[in-house]
């Protein structure tokens, strides 16, 4: 193992001599790269990107006692911009002109992404955004690891329309009041209307970040379902989440009835939940803690060893979920492309990107689409079981290709399926 | 219910005899949806109780197959879904049979048509309750039947109801009839989309319904229904206000005894909630184990009192003593507090929200009527706001601590000449205070999250009840907590969530505005610092 990476090393450092790049500082003495870890530890989001930090380290973990990147030890560098967002920018700014990273694994709520796009196109730095989005934006300088809408949202609607769906006929899309639950209630409109869905049919509501009181909301959804048969479709982000389960179960509106499916809320938010009473109600992801399949197995028993060994808090009941499997996605993929490219420098890694491969826990190897920054990934729908898992009821039959600029917003058909600026400055 | 099921299902598996539909029974396990529910219909059809058992099997996800058999496995035992017959192994290799909404509607009706016969009467109204929410057409000749034999006259009326849906596309003209005035007199939303079907116009401008006899009968029941509908909105309406007031209130009122009657502007007071909400958190992972956890709270709510009255107490010993008479000054030391704790906390038991469950006998709720459904533990936390409010008014008004709290807010020098040890009633009154704010954490930690943050989005509308209702009120709290809570839940039908908040805000700074007192100033001589 040593012998090789001594060779890898050798081989490196010879084609850093003949290439003379100017990145040289990049790379310590001591062998290790830094990478930059950009997650919430604290303040409202720390609840869902805390576990993705943990899920980095881990990832490091596993890549270093293989041998690293290309020989090179992984050092992580973690920063909490604690859900301050302009605070993202600053420690973007950080960990790329002080700590010099040769990518950063980050941001979580699309608030926080657009806050460090600018810092990381000034400097040409490397971000790998792990979460579903709204779409509406690629950046030569991002790898999107999560789903566009049309790889989670509108699957989900078509499903629910669906014979085995319930085949609803009425809507209320319920959100937090912020860009990525706007942006996507916008696409699912001009999604229901081109199905034949009038507005009247549809019921647009949102809450404040934090809002914990559901009554009047879900005496609404009873009533808005007396006219024919309804779903709701929830973009309701972070905590609030718990509070919604929770009257929906006290008022006694069944998945039967009603059903709900969420893009936000998986294993992690369930934690909290008393979940016997939401048994139906629906989300779709790109992945599922419950699928079945040997990478997942392995993957998610890694990680209780490791949540385990590390004493994480909640570590005697561990869970993964979408945005964990998005970031060990992009880890991987960041690794392989280093070493196509047999170069940390920015530009080359991102021309490597294209087109890299990885079996992921979700059971498909999954690719990295040649110019559009975004996965082609498989989309599951699961149904919320008695103990807080999901029981995939649905799914594509592979990975689908992802369309960050949906064609349901007026005007995208003219954009371009890949970043504005060309890799080669 | 839940105990009778198996034992049911146990002693129908039991019986060797196998009458079962062979084919429909193998179509469950192996079919496609479209398949499988034509098997249901089939079972159904077929009447025998037996398959009852079988079908909630299936919807509770027993059932699983294995080569070509259909099996019901229970825990670790495993029977054959056909003959009932216990299995001697159970086989490794299986296939859990997936059930998705669409399949467990159909299996919760159907198991309700099988169930109408039943001989117990709780059974039966259960499963007419179910089976009023929407009955296949294949139903109506066992809905038919048992309402032949029915004899307790709430499951009838929710028989003839079902009868009346099924029959208002297919029966004559008398019965079409009959089933519209029978559906008028019910109050479930579910029967107003067949109301309006019949009102409905078609595209050319014609009805859908040619009856002209018939539709005029329509529109009366559907005024009728909307009547009653709107009756249940109001109601629901009102609880929700009464319920968000009464929980503004708990919140409020440490506040109100802290900031209105010392007067020191604690920023501090939200984490104190939070305390208390954590320390239910800890009293119930004591009980978690034991035979009585549904009790757990008669132990969480005097300690919850008891840790943010202690941590309270610390905290004017330490701090807030030396800085009285220095507004600005508590208001930035009780702010660094308050991030201090909360970041005390999140070491303590990490960044994530952490999970107090309901006792068993708070989940759920009672329903008025059809379709308006109070839950208990929002019944419960009004009961227990009132019971808070009396109880600090009792001691305010009535104990020899509340006149000296009052003694020496109104006035400091005069308390101390006659010889009330001021520095110790500052304390305690602090205490008090601190304390009911931990009753409260312990409600909200019954109804909301439970995390390092919980007080952040309580501190605002504390203050601004307590502002509202004037400053060294108890009754002014009361009714601005409950104004608060009615005015925010009308808002916010009419409006949404977040211009209510909105709207609320703008309110309460005009009439501050016009009213600085607040809505109860304190009349007499009170002495101003």
């Amino acid at each position: 193992m040593k012998r090789r990476s001594f060779v890898k090393a050798l081989t490196l450092s010879a084609a850093l001599a003949t290439a003379g790049l100017g990145s040289q500082s990049l790379y310590a003495a001591d062998k290790t790269i830094k990478v930059g870890v950009l997650h919430s530890l604290s303040g409202t989001m720390a609840i869902s990107e805390t576990a993705l930090k943990d899920m980095a380290l881990m990832t490091f973990d596993e890549i270093n006692k293989k041998g690293g990147v290309m020989g090179y030890k992984i050092e992580p560098v973690v920063v909490d911009p604690a859900s301050n967002w302009p605070l993202f920018a600053e420690k973007a700014r950080q960990l790329l002109t002080q700590e010099k990273v040769a990518a950063v694994f980050g941001c979580w709520t699309s608030v926080s992404r657009k806050s460090v796009l600018p810092v990381f196109e000034e400097l040409n730095g490397l971000l790998f955004y792990p979460v579903q989005y709204e779409g509406e934006e690629l950046s030569k300088n991002v790898f999107y690891t999560g789903a566009a809408p049309n790889q989670q949202a509108i699957p989900a609607v078509e499903y629910l329309m669906s014979k085995d769906g319930g085949g609803a006929k009425r809507f209320v899309l319920l959100g937090t009041d912020y860009v990525y639950p706007r942006t996507t209630n916008k696409i699912l409109r001009a999604f229901l209307h081109s199905k034949g869905v009038a507005d009247k049919d549809i019921d647009e509501k949102y809450t404040p970040f934090g809002h914990s009181d559901y009554q009047t909301i879900v005496a609404d959804i009873k009533k808005f379902s007396a006219g024919g048969k309804t779903a709701v479709i929830s973009t309701i982000n972070g905590d609030s989440n718990v509070p919604f389960y929770k009257e929906l179960g006290n008022q006694g509106l069944k998945a039967t009835d009603v059903p709900v499916v969420a893009f936000s809320v998986g294993e992690e938010e369930l934690r909290g939940v008393d979940t016997k009473p939401l048994v139906g109600h629906l989300a779709a992801w790109n992945y599922f803690m419950s699928l079945k399949n040997p990478v997942n197995t392995a993957w998610t028993k890694e990680w209780a060893t490791y949540a385990k060994a590390k004493k994480l808090p909640g570590a005697d009941k561990p869970l993964t979920n979408d945005p964990m499997e998005a970031t060990y996605i992009g880890i991987h993929m960041w690794k392989q492309a280093v070493e196509k490219a047999k170069s940390f420098d920015v530009d080359k890694v991102i021309a490597a990107m294209a087109g890299q491969k990885f079996k992921a826990p979700d059971g498909f190897t999954i690719e990295m689409d040649a110019k559009n920054h975004h996965l082609h990934k498989p989309v599951f729908i699961g149904e919320v079981k008695a103990d807080g898992q999901f029981n995939v009821v649905w799914k594509t039959k592979g990975p689908i290709k992802a369309q960050p600029w949906s064609p349901f917003i007026p005007g995208n058909d003219k954009k371009k399926d890949e970043p504005e600026k060309v890799a080669s400055k | 219910m839940k105990k009778f099921l198996p034992m049911l299902l146990l002693a129908l598996l039991a019986r060797p005899a196998a009458a079962l539909d062979a084919a429909a029974v193998h179509e469950l396990g192996f079919g496609d949806n479209d398949a499988k529910i034509a098997a249901i219909a089939a079972l159904v059809a077929e009447g025998d109780p037996r398959a009852a058992g079988l079908l909630q099997a299936f919807a509770d996800g027993e059932l699983s197959t294995s080569g070509e058999r259909v099996l019901v496995v229970k825990g670790d035992a495993g029977f054959d879904a056909l003959s009932g017959a216990k299995l001697d192994v159970l086989p490794e290799e299986r296939d859990d049979v997936v059930v998705n909404n669409r399949l467990r509607r159909e299996l919760g009706t159907a198991v309700a048509a099988l169930r109408l016969v039943s001989p117990k009467l709780e059974t039966r109204l259960a499963a007419a309750r179910e089976l009023a929410g929407g009955a296949d057409q294949a139903m109506l000749p066992l809905v038919k039947k048992a309402l032949g034999k029915e004899r307790d006259a709430q499951v009838r009326r929710l028989l003839e109801l079902t009868a009346a849906t099924l029959e208002l596309k297919t029966g004559s003209r008398d019965s079409r009839i009959a089933a519209i005035r029978t559906l008028g007199e019910s109050s479930n939303p579910a029967t107003k989309p067949l109301l309006l079907g019949l009102l409905e116009r078609r595209k050319d401008g014609t009805y859908a319904e040619p009856d002209a006899e018939l539709r005029a009968e329509a529109q009366k029941s559907l005024r009728a229904l909307n009547g009653r509908l709107a009756w249940g909105d109001r109601l629901s309406l009102a609880f929700a206000g009464v319920s968000l007031g009464s929980i503004l209130m708990l919140a409020a009122l440490g506040l109100a005894i802290t900031y209105g009657l010392m007067g020191v502007i604690n920023m501090a007071h939200g984490e104190l909630i939070m305390i208390g909400a954590y320390t239910t958190y800890v009293v119930q992972g004591w009980f978690r184990n034991g035979p009585y956890f549904d009790w757990y709270l008669a132990a969480a709510v005097p300690a919850a009192f008891v840790a943010s009255a202690l941590v309270g107490m610390a905290l004017e010993r330490a701090v807030i003593r030396w800085l009285y008479g220095r507004p600005l000054e508590t208001l930035l030391a009780t702010w660094g507090i308050s991030l201090m704790l909360i970041q005390a906390v999140r070491t303590l038991f990490g960044a994530q929200n952490v999970q107090v469950e309901n006792p068993s006998w708070m989940s759920g709720g009672i329903e008025v009527m059809t379709d308006v459904v109070l839950p208990w533990s929002r019944i419960v936390i009004v009961f227990f706001a009132a019971a808070v409010l009396a109880g600090t008014w009792l001691l305010l008004v009535r104990t020899r601590l509340g006149l000296y709290v009052r003694g020496v807010t109104q006035n400091r020098a005069m308390a101390s000449c006659v010889g009330v040890p001021t520095a110790r009633v500052d304390t305690l009154a602090f205490g008090l205070g601190c304390g009911i704010a931990g009753l409260a954490g312990c409600a909200l930690s019954q109804i909301g999250n439970v995390g390092p943050d919980l007080g952040q989005g309580y501190i605002v509308d504390s203050f601004m009840v307590v502002v509202l209702g004037g400053v060294g009120q108890l009754a002014g709290t009361v009714y601005a907590a409950l104004g608060l809570g009615f005015a925010n839940k009308l808002l916010e039908s009419w409006s949404g969530a977040v211009l209510a908040k909105i709207a609320v805000l703008a309110f309460i700074i005009v009439f501050i505005q016009k009213r600085p007192q607040g809505m109860f100033a304190i009349k007499g001589r009170a002495v101003e610092a």
